[in-house]
């Protein structure tokens, strides 16, 4: 298959496109959700990100909150942001950073206000926001504007024969056309991550790898009571097949086909590398990768599945596919590709690589995905330790 | 090409996984070893599901099982050729 090398984006302020066009509602901290809630409630094409955390947060982990909300509104699958928060000193300090990108951003605090006169206040600039951006049009942008974040989830034996490696077929042909790529998931790569260091472009990609696994394994012996033996693999992936972390890490690594990463990413970095492949130290939760990658600057998402994982999130499309027959079967309305023919053999790799490209395009084009569609908006924050 | 129903990774993998439904007790199973295009053949001793994994050789307790070619785990209960292979007697050596 000749692979298509544009797609229609949206073309931001500061030369990144997006897959997207939101307009987002983004609260600094909890107490301020009910605010950006009502506001995205009030004004149409607006959607609001609320979440659990951004009080009394210090250190490192206030860090990667600031690091996650600037990162979530510099996307460029968002055209505009409001921030509310109840206090003006970082709010300020948001907005200021996704100011940077050019994009259309406004603060609002709630302190000495109340939240029904800022509601009103927020919602009259909500509109005009709204409005301005319906006006975007999606134009011609090279394939090397799609920026493409994979993690995988309920995976089972079918993740690792098939759809993990289709998704590595997928990078092994788009890399070369200059994409950014990120893959994550530091506590599911434990079994394979010596081979996984190897994969290191430089000594020093590699070395920043094993530290950055080790950090993860020696908090994961800190902390824990036993084992992860009920955690890694979940419930849903032995029921799928899988036995042991090392069985479910060598599947996950099969979604880089024979790619190596050029460097190691802090959870919601922003890659200044370059193009090419990058690590992202996540969790492995879906929801929280995810929303890592996307506050990274990663516009479209890769989702392989085996017994039926159904995330979504607000500002990234995720495009789920799965090779397992019985998942295609009971969760269709989840499934974007279907590429469980691998598995009886009318269907190989290289086919399958080609039918997620087109899907992929189709999608960065504006097609919704299953998850859009279904109305999954999961927006998770990753907390590092307990607030002050 | 016949149908397959069991794939196996690796030309050093000493399971395999089952592709189709399900196997039933003493199926005599077609293999197909994706590393290299071969073919073999099992006869399964146990029913085994969708996406669950095949003994391809006699297993001790302490030996190691092989899947991509690599390590994921350890035999601790013994099984047989044709037997599952799934929590019950394998686990993890990293926990």
């Amino acid at each position: 298959m000749e692979i298509p090398r544009s797609f229609l984006g949206y073309k931001r302020e500061n030369g990144r496109a997006g897959t997207r066009n939101h307009v987002i509602i983004l609260p600094v901290d909890d107490i301020s959700n009910a605010c950006a809630e009502a506001v995205a409630n009030n004004i149409k094409g607006t959607i609001a990100l609320p979440h659990s955390y951004g009080r009394l947060q210090f250190g490192a982990d206030l860090e990667l909150h600031f690091r996650t909300m600037i990162g979530t509104g510099k996307n460029p699958n968002v055209a505009a942001v409001i921030v509310i928060g109840i206090e003006p000193k970082w709010t300020k300090r948001i907005v200021d950073e996704i100011a940077k990108t050019g994009k259309p951003v406004e603060g609002f605090s709630i302190e000495g206000v109340g939240d029904i006169d800022t509601i009103a206040k927020v919602s009259k600039k909500a509109q005009e926001f709204s409005m301005w951006a319906s006006e975007k049009q999606r134009q011609e942008c090279p394939i090397s504007d799609l920026w493409i974040s994979v993690k995988c989830g309920e995976s089972d034996t079918t993740s690792g024969l098939a759809s993990n490696p289709t998704v590595g077929n997928l990078m092994d042909k788009l890399e070369p056309l200059g994409v950014h790529l990120c893959f994550g998931e530091t506590s599911e790569l434990t079994g394979a991550e010596k081979v996984c260091a190897k994969r290191g472009k430089t000594p020093e990609a590699q070395k920043k790898f094993m530290k950055t696994w080790n950090d993860y394994n020696d908090f994961i012996l800190k902390e824990a009571t036993d084992d992860l033996s009920e955690s890694q693999p979940t419930a849903g992936n032995i029921a799928g097949g899988l036995t042991t972390i090392e069985e479910k890490a060598f599947g996950n690594f099969q979604k880089i086909g024979s790619r190596q990463f050029i460097d190691v990413l802090e959870p919601a970095e922003e890659p200044t590398k370059g193009k090419g492949l990058y690590f992202m130290d996540t969790s492995s939760a879906a929801a929280e990768c995810v929303t890592l990658q996307a506050a990274g600057g990663f516009n479209i998402h890769l989702f392989p599945t085996g017994q039926g994982n159904i995330i979504g999130n607000p500002i990234e499309p995720v495009i789920k596919l799965t090779a397992n027959p019985l998942t295609v079967k009971t969760m269709s309305e989840h499934i974007d590709v279907d590429v469980s023919k691998i598995l009886s053999r009318q269907m190989n790799l290289d086919q399958a690589g080609d039918e997620l490209i087109k899907s992929t395009i189709r999608v960065a084009n504006g097609r919704l995905t299953c998850a859009e569609a279904l109305g999954h908006k999961e927006f998770v924050m990753t907390k590092l330790y307990r607030s002050a | 090409m016949a149908n397959t129903d069991i794939i196996i990774h690796d030309k050093k993998d000493n399971v395999g996984v089952v592709v189709i439904e399900k196997i039933t007790p003493n199926q005599d199973c077609d293999c197909w070893i994706m590393e290299n295009d071969d073919s073999t053949k099992i006869q399964s001793k146990n029913e085994i599901p969708l996406g669950h994994k095949i003994a391809m050789t006699d297993l001790n307790e302490g030996d190691t099982i092989i899947k991509y070619g690599h390590d994921i785990g350890k035999v601790v209960k013994s099984i047989k050729k044709g037997e599952h292979v799934h929590v019950h007697n394998v686990k993890t050596k990293k926990w």
